[in-house]
């Protein structure tokens, strides 16, 4: 098993991709490697997916293992769970995280607790793959973040890349991953990573940094978290289209800031963000999702109990508002560059 | 802006009001009970149609009623499954050792050895009738009152009564509400305690056995309460695309804890006809006679591992005790329900059909109980050894953290720690 090792991924053949082929190329590798592995969902057979995320498979692998779903979300996360209790490794598409909580029974009472009330009997290692995420124009049921309601769940892990290349080296340890996991992926950054101006030209994956992708099979461990950028005045922490526009936003004020990636929220790499604050002493948090009880209250809390001598001022957390997404007002509620400035000159000022 | 409906709320011209109809049962607590109204046909008269038929040909059966055993005891017509007397006498020991097993476990809740029971007092013959008509290694997806399909399938009554007092020995280390079984090693699902949520699994189950080109099935049960659950829907909806080789089955035995079968919509149809509307086979049996749900789920099982695909069968019975030990019945519906009830008790039908085949007798039958209940009474004895719920005899306590999952993150390790810090604190005298 290769882990992630900066040494011989750099001697792996590589090519640029964006965030779709590298996801596909994961399914691809992961069917071809494992017999056990299918792939179901809405419109992702002979179409290959909305996203086109699973194009190909279909003609590669087979009905059997690559088809259509009725749409009814309770139905394929609950045969996910019964073919996984028969020793199969489903990796359902559940084609907008916003359409996910039909299934969410089936996710939170059984997926996530089979382990646990079987005593190890009975597992499911199924990986649920969703676009998630705003900035596309799709309105309250095409934008939503709702990694906090399953980062909250025992037994769930939550996974959400930052790049093409993180994008299949998670994709393939979360189908190897023995527990359920809940992989989101950030639709504004299938194509191209986002600065946060929504005004601006975007810019495709080709040729940047997170885009050149290893051939073959590689594995980013869940639990660990990626250094974007090393940095002495300020640690962001964040995921998924925010690490981008973080990224762009401190550049652009020309803060020496450390920005992590977390890449899973469950198993979450605490040690990562602690050594990073206790060197900065002070801390951003940044997620799209709504504000009250998101995933950056947790965040926030575990730097405040575990950094609290090392801080040199208040934890600030960026958000998305606790609203619906707003169809007309996206730009509005997205947590751009003017609210995460706002922030970072409330931390640095002093 | 254009003038919508004015809505005044005075009624309009001759129309009626509405009127919201809400469902009540027939019978309350003190009333005698009439059962005239149930349309219960002769035993024998309904044909058996080939197991790969067209799906429609079953649906005027899921109208009607599959019965085999008459009120003279014999049994009678083409889906009598012709078994032999000794397998009759082993189901019949089955459905009583079931019963012994719920009598003396129900017991043993009212003496605080456990925190709740459930009995399937009535309904035996649908779980030991399948466990008999289904291959031992197709696989089970059971809600919580298939426990005849443990004991037919020989899982030790001691590991079930270690389960039931969450003690030391328990399998599922004390984490689960008593009866909440799991066995994989008998093709019996973990029971969830959610409603209906097995019945997509065990689609999915069937399908992941035909895309391996298997030979086994999966069934699975939910009551006719819960298939008012979406989860039944779903489950309904997976196995018609996908001609999926399993068997759903719907037991109807009229009560979901107080809420009579009116809710789940039995005044309308029936739950086997529900099957038509998905396309599948569909099969409606008297659920009290064994022979007739051997045969119908023999049916069903041989469809289904012909690929021809699955069948819902509605299994038309009564819940003769309460929901669970946490219920009490004669707060909302006649004791003469059961008393009365025109589809008589399982066991004693299996019973007289034997008596009178000449192959059983009332001495024998006598004595079968009295060595059920000693059997029962040993493996309590020998579970007790193990501790009972609330006495000591646990699991280790780090266990509580572990299978959350499959290794331990630090946010658990940290919270196991604090939990022995507290166990040291709130019982000094602990030992593991």
């Amino acid at each position: 098993m290769i882990e992630e090792n900066p040494v011989s991924l750099h001697d792996a053949p590589s090519r640029s991709m964006n965030m779709i082929e590298a996801i596909n190329d994961a399914l691809d590798i992961m069917m071809a490697r494992d017999p056990d592995v299918l792939v179901m969902g809405e419109d992702v057979g002979y179409f290959g997916g909305v996203f086109r995320a699973t194009a190909g498979l279909q003609k590669k692998f087979g009905r059997n293992r690559v088809f259509d779903t009725p749409i009814n979300e309770c139905g394929i996360i609950g045969a996910a769970v019964g073919m996984a209790a028969y020793g199969l490794r489903p990796v359902p598409e559940i084609q907008f995280a916003d359409y996910i909580y039909p299934g969410l029974d089936q996710l939170v009472s059984e997926a996530a607790r089979l382990r646990y009330r079987s005593a190890g009997e009975f597992v499911a290692p199924i990986t649920v793959r969703s676009p998630f995420g705003g900035g596309i124009f799709g309105g309250q049921t095409h934008s939503q973040s709702p990694e906090a309601l399953f980062t909250h769940v025992a037994g769930l892990k939550t996974v959400i890349p930052a790049t093409p290349h993180d994008a299949k080296g998670l994709l393939i340890a979360a189908i190897e991953d023995n527990d359920p996991v809940i992989f989101f992926e950030p639709k504004r950054i299938y194509n191209g990573p986002f600065d946060g101006y929504y005004d601006r030209p975007s810019r495709p994956w080709k040729g940047l940094p997170g885009s050149q992708v290893p051939e073959g099979y590689y594995r980013i461990p869940l639990g660990k978290a990626r250094v974007v950028r090393e940095g002495a005045a300020l640690t962001v922490v964040t995921y998924g289209t925010m690490v981008h526009v973080a990224e762009a936003v401190l550049a652009e004020k020309g803060i020496d800031a450390e920005i992590i990636d977390l890449r899973s929220l469950v198993p979450l790499d605490i040690d990562t963000v602690e050594k990073s604050v206790e060197k900065t002493g002070k801390c951003l948090v940044i997620h799209e999702a709504t504000r009250t009880s998101g995933f950056g209250a947790e965040l926030v809390t575990l730097v405040q109990e575990r950094c609290f001598y090392h801080l040199e001022a208040p934890v600030e957390r960026v958000t998305g508002f606790d609203t619906p997404y707003p169809h007309s007002l996206e730009w509005a509620y997205f947590p751009g560059p003017v609210r995460i400035g706002e922030a970072v000159d409330r931390l640095m000022k002093d | 802006m254009a003038e919508g409906p004015v809505r005044t709320g005075k009624p309009r011209g001759n129309l009626p009001p509405l009127d919201l109809y809400v469902p009540e049962p027939k019978y309350r607590p003190g009333d005698t009970v009439d059962y005239t109204h149930l349309e219960i046909p002769e035993p024998g008269l309904l044909a058996r149609p080939d197991e790969a038929c067209e799906a429609q040909d079953t649906w005027p059966l899921t109208l009607d009623m599959i019965r085999v055993l008459g009120d003279d005891d014999r049994a009678v017509g083409p889906w009598n499954p012709g078994l032999d007397a000794e397998t009759l006498r082993r189901m019949l020991a089955t459905m009583a050792l079931t019963r012994a097993f719920d009598d003396r476990m129900y017991r043993g809740q009212r003496q605080g050895k456990t925190s709740f029971y459930m009995k399937c007092t009535g309904e035996e013959a649908i779980s030991i009738a399948c466990a008999h008509a289904l291959a031992a290694d197709d696989m089970v997806f059971p809600s919580y009152r298939q426990q005849g399909i443990l004991i037919a399938r020989g899982y030790p009554l001691v590991e079930m009564i270690n389960q039931i007092y969450s003690n030391r020995a328990d399998p599922l280390k004390g984490r689960q509400l008593p009866i909440m079984y799991s066995a994989k090693d008998y093709g019996f699902f973990t029971i969830s305690g959610n409603l209906a949520t097995q019945f997509p699994q065990a689609v999915g189950w069937a399908m992941a056995s035909a895309i391996k080109g298997d030979t086994r099935i999966a069934t699975s049960f939910v009551g006719e309460g819960s298939s008012a659950e979406g989860d039944f829907h779903a489950a309904m909806t997976f196995a018609a695309v996908y001609n999926a080789p399993v068997v759903l089955n719907v037991v109807n035995n009229q009560w979901a804890i107080s809420s009579f079968s009116g809710f789940a919509g039995a005044e309308r149809t029936t739950f086997a006809a529900r099957a038509a509307g998905y396309g599948i086979a569909g099969l409606r049996v008297d659920g009290n006679d064994i022979l007739a749900v051997y045969a119908a789920m023999e049916w069903a099982a041989n469809r289904a591992r012909a690929n021809k695909g699955p069948t819902l069968i509605e299994h038309f019975t009564y819940r003769a005790e309460g929901h669970s030990t946490s219920d009490d019945p004669s707060a909302y519906r006649s004791a003469r329900e059961a008393e009365d009830w025109p589809l008589g008790d399982p066991i004693m039908r299996l019973k007289r059909h034997l008596i009178a085949l000449g192959e059983w007798s009332e001495e024998q039958h006598q004595a079968m109980d009295r060595e059920l209940a000693e059997q029962v009474k040993a493996a309590t004895k020998e579970a007790e050894k193990n501790g009972i719920l609330g006495h000591g005899l646990h699991h280790p306590f780090h266990t509580m953290f572990e299978d959350v999952f499959e290794d331990l993150p630090w946010h658990l390790q940290e919270q196991a720690e604090q939990a022995i810090r507290e166990r040291q604190i709130k019982w000094p005298e602990w030992k593991e």
